[in-house]
């Protein structure tokens, strides 16, 4: 027992004696980026710019590669004067890219960092002809036009140049969403909508149906469907669109939504219209 | 491995017949064959890293074969990774994170040390065959008979994990089943095989122990350690689709099939990495039971059983830790070509504070390593030459520990940076960086072989004539190789770009590696038909056997840490930039949380690990048989 005892006590106290190094080091948690709520109508270029700077050492991880020698693996651009560096790039014979100004190198080497590869900086083995930085709209970094023209504002600014990129308004917002969600349906299967509204979006319904009212545009208003319809009934008037046509429509309704929607989003849709009376 | 076992036991029986040999040659060959056909159909490291997302997209020339374009996505109507939002994940009002971390790592430490006993043991078990000593063969019996409560605490430990994952992440298990479909399954089939092969080969030991059915006995022994590698080998590859997904398009569609998926840029590099560790773990591990029961006991026959027992633990837990970094190199060079910025977050972000603490551990090690080898010189009277040695082993070891853990960046005040005159050191400063401790490493790489060169030699006394010639030749290599280390280091890592630093590394690993090598040549070409002096097992200090305590405290912890880093480097993805984890613990905590998981299930591991032992020792107790009075 002395022995277990003894060893126990020299493997338990080698164990806190690691674990007692750890809280020695900086004590620092990393954050999953967090999307953050901008408000255009009052966003000033000051606060443009700062949001920039913000991005760039955390949601954008450029921190991780550009920082000063010996430790950067990427050009120090928050080192040097990045516009004049740009300038320098677009006049390189090497340059084959198709930006015109500094803003547009930058944006080009954030959406395609191998367009221009700066000499010594290149993927091993590759001679310069490719680069080691991921596009930064693609996961797993995912900036948006928005973020990115944040980005080329703090670069831009933080040297005491004229800052380019143009502030973003509240509808530029609405455009940069519509473009990611084109962006995202062409490259990601829609995900499940969460409320009615949202679903009767996803199908297009409201494209041929009335919802307030019985006027009809390629199909009957729906505003009283629930006084002429059963719950059954308009479930498979949904899944099943053929099976029984209103009196002079034609058969126009897309027939695959019972593969198209999710259980959920049928029952939601069929609750909301089961209400209409 | 050592040929100052205690004493030479009985000659083997004479009446083998040629069928044992021809079946096990024959398993040997096709098991060999099936693993080089496999690693000849890997393909260029292009090829390997295709596709992992858009990451791979920016510049990487697409291969067709894997990577359709969208058109081909909607026709297949392939399943897109699911998008949990937070809501999606059960709150069971304990953090799901540090379930699963304790249940993962448990389940890993024993699965580790199940995986890693019967390699060394059927390796022990043929050298028993072909020594002819019973003692190894003995011995191969005890490893086998301490850990086999191992192999039900590691599928009660995988069978809990399991069940936390679907019950805590049921999104991301419910995609994981579909991307790895059947494959689960064929796991499943495979315990089947490895209990098979396990029981027959442990309860078969004294049945078939002689002649043709020790071939019989070791045929069995490697199908049960090719069965528990395939295992291994396809748990390995969930863990690598996660870090980086292969087979699948962007949004985390299936495109591949099974073996595209699999065989992910770092399927290989893992597989390797475990492999080696494995057997240094479980080295360490079963060590620590042979210095229990040295320690335990005064009897001496025991206390140079358990000695030798001991040694050739500590003998196979450091040999196989040597080749370590080498195979950590090869992985963290295929994580930095997959993606610069996951290499980068492990060693240059946030995790890169934990390689100081890795440090510490690796260091600990090493010293253990070391002084359980100058300890055991005791044992011989031929130690006296090279004791000398031993304190510039011992420096040369501090002195490369402290540069180890010197930190670059420190958290300073204000008027500790005035103080210092600025936020590095002027002299310290370039010690923290990666070139200082890739020196050290490796001196202390090679200064572990010299002592180990130097216990082995402690024994003997060579009789070739060119045996001053070897020595000159050995002593050049040493000094030439810590001369090349030390000159790629500072010239590669402090006067040219940073991109150099990586490679001038594999030129400092070949030269400890040169080291290693031409070691074990020289002195197996000339201490052969040497002189052999005395050596008395069991005379050994008490205070060394702590050292084989140390290894495997250090080992554990070292593998929940660097197991740690390996799953956090993925940062908030569950699927590196196909499946995000937008549950509450998609943070990386602090170091302190990480140390203080670490440690708890380093001594949950220790508990377990205890009853493991103590159940070995029942078996062999029988309570006697209480008096006619009833007294007991």
């Amino acid at each position: 027992m002395k022995v277990l005892l003894k060893t126990l006590g020299f493997s338990l106290a080698l164990t806190l004696l690691f674990t007692f190094v750890t809280y020695l080091l900086p004590q620092v948690e990393g954050e999953a980026p967090v999307e953050k709520v901008v408000d255009l109508s009052s966003l000033t270029m000051d606060d443009f710019i700062a949001l920039g700077e913000d991005l760039f050492n955390t949601k954008g991880t450029c921190t991780l590669c550009h920082k000063p020698a010996p430790l950067g693996r990427a050009p120090d651009i928050q080192g040097m004067n990045t516009v004049a560096l740009s300038n320098e790039r677009l006049a390189d014979e090497r340059y084959q890219g198709e930006a015109k100004d500094a803003a547009g190198y930058i944006l080009e080497s954030m959406l395609d960092p191998s367009r221009y590869v700066v000499a010594t900086w290149g993927k091993k083995g590759t001679n310069d002809s490719e680069s080691p930085m991921p596009a930064i709209d693609k996961p797993p970094i995912e900036l948006s036009a928005i973020e990115m023209d944040a980005i080329i504002a703090y670069l831009q600014a933080k040297d005491g140049n004229d800052v380019t990129v143009v502030l973003p308004s509240p509808e530029d917002a609405a455009s940069v969403a519509s473009t990611d969600k084109k962006a995202s349906d062409a490259t990601a299967l829609p995900a499940p909508a969460t409320t009615v509204e949202e679903a009767l979006g996803k199908y297009a319904c409201t494209a041929c149906h009335a919802m307030d009212s019985s006027d009809t545009l390629v199909g009957p208003g729906l505003v009283d469907i629930g006084t002429r319809l059963s719950m059954e009934d308009i479930r498979q008037s949904i899944v099943d669109p053929n099976a029984v046509i209103a009196e002079g429509f034609a058969a126009a309704m897309p027939a695959d939504f019972a593969t198209k929607m999710t259980v959920k989003e049928l029952d939601m849709i069929v609750a909301y219209l089961v209400e209409k009376k | 491995m050592n040929d100052k076992r205690p004493s030479n036991q009985p000659e083997r029986p004479s009446t083998q017949i040629r069928w044992g040999r021809l079946l096990w040659f024959a398993l040997s060959m096709l098991l060999l064959v099936s693993g080089l056909a496999q690693a000849a159909e890997q393909d260029t490291t292009l090829d390997r890293i295709t596709p992992i997302g858009m990451v791979q997209a920016t510049g990487e020339p697409l291969t067709t074969k894997t990577t359709p374009d969208i058109a081909d996505v909607d026709t297949a109507e392939p399943i897109a990774a699911p998008r949990p939002s937070r809501s999606d994940y059960p709150d069971i009002g304990v953090s799901s994170r540090a379930i699963v971390w304790i249940l993962a790592q448990l389940h890993l430490f024993f699965a580790a040390l199940v995986l890693a006993v019967p390699l060394f043991v059927l390796t022990i078990e043929l050298l028993g065959v072909y020594t002819g000593d019973d003692r190894y063969d003995n011995m191969a019996y005890e490893f086998m008979k301490i850990s086999l409560t191992g192999f039900s605490i590691t599928a009660i430990f995988g069978g809990s994990l399991a069940l936390a994952l679907f019950l805590l992440y049921p999104d991301f298990m419910g995609y994981m089943m579909h991307v790895f479909g059947a494959q689960v399954l064929v796991y499943a089939i495979l315990f089947f095989l490895e209990s098979f092969f396990l029981y027959t080969y442990y309860y078969g030991w004294n049945a078939f122990r002689y002649g043709n059915l020790k071939w019989v006995h070791l045929s069995l022994g490697l199908m049960l350690n090719a069965a528990g590698l395939t295992i291994m080998v396809v748990a390995n590859s969930w863990a690598t689709f996660m870090m980086a997904p292969s087979g699948v398009n962007e949004v985390g569609a299936v495109v591949g099939n099974i073996w595209e998926i699999m065989k992910g840029p770092l399927w290989n590099p893992i597989n390797l990495h475990r492999f080696i560790a494995n057997i240094a773990f479980g080295g360490a591990v079963v060590g620590a039971y042979a210095a229990f029961k040295f320690l335990s006991t005064t009897d001496p026959d025991k206390r140079a059983h358990y000695d030798w027992m001991g040694y050739t633990s500590n003998f196979i837990a450091i040999l196989a830790f040597l080749p370590l970094p080498f195979a950590g190199y090869w992985l963290m060079a295929e994580i930095y070509a997959y993606s610069q910025q996951m290499g980068i977050t492990a060693m240059g972000g946030i995790l890169a504070w934990l390689f100081i603490v890795q440090a510490v551990l690796i260091g600990t090690i090493l010293l253990a390593g070391n002084f359980y080898l100058w300890a055991g010189m005791s044992r011989t009277d031929g130690s006296d030459r090279y004791k000398g040695l031993i304190k510039y082993i011992a420096v040369t070891l501090v002195v490369c520990f402290l540069i180890w853990v010197t930190p670059h960046t420190l958290i300073l005040s204000a008027s500790e940076i005035s103080l210092l005159g600025g936020s590095h050191h002027h002299i310290l400063g370039p010690l923290g960086i990666m070139p200082a401790k890739n020196v050290a490493v490796n001196l202390m790489l090679v200064v572990t072989f010299l002592s180990f060169q130097l216990y082995r030699r402690s024994d003997k006394v060579a009789t070739v004539s060119w045996a001053p010639m070897g020595n000159a030749l050995m002593v050049a290599i040493y000094v030439v190789a810590i001369v090349n280390i030390i000159f790629l280091g500072v010239y590669y890592g402090y006067f040219t770009n940073t991109v150099y630093k990586v490679g001038s590394s594999v030129a400092q690993v070949a030269s400890t590696l040169v080291v290693i090598i031409a070691g074990i040549v020289i002195d197996t070409l000339m201490f052969r038909n040497a002189k052999t002096l005395p050596s008395h097992w069991g005379r050994i200090p008490d205070r060394a056997q702590y050292a084989l305590f140390a290894l495997p405290i250090a080992f554990t912890w070292l593998m929940g840490l660097m197991g740690y880093v390996r799953s956090s480097v993925k940062t908030h993805w569950h699927v590196y930039t196909v499946m995000k984890d937008n549950s509450p613990d998609n943070f990386i905590p602090t170091i302190a949380y990480a140390g203080n998981m670490i440690t708890i299930v380093t001594v949950l591991f220790l508990l377990c690990v205890l009853f493991m032992f103590w159940v070995a020792n029942l078996s062999s107790t029988r309570q006697a048989k209480p008096a006619a009075g009833g007294a007991v």
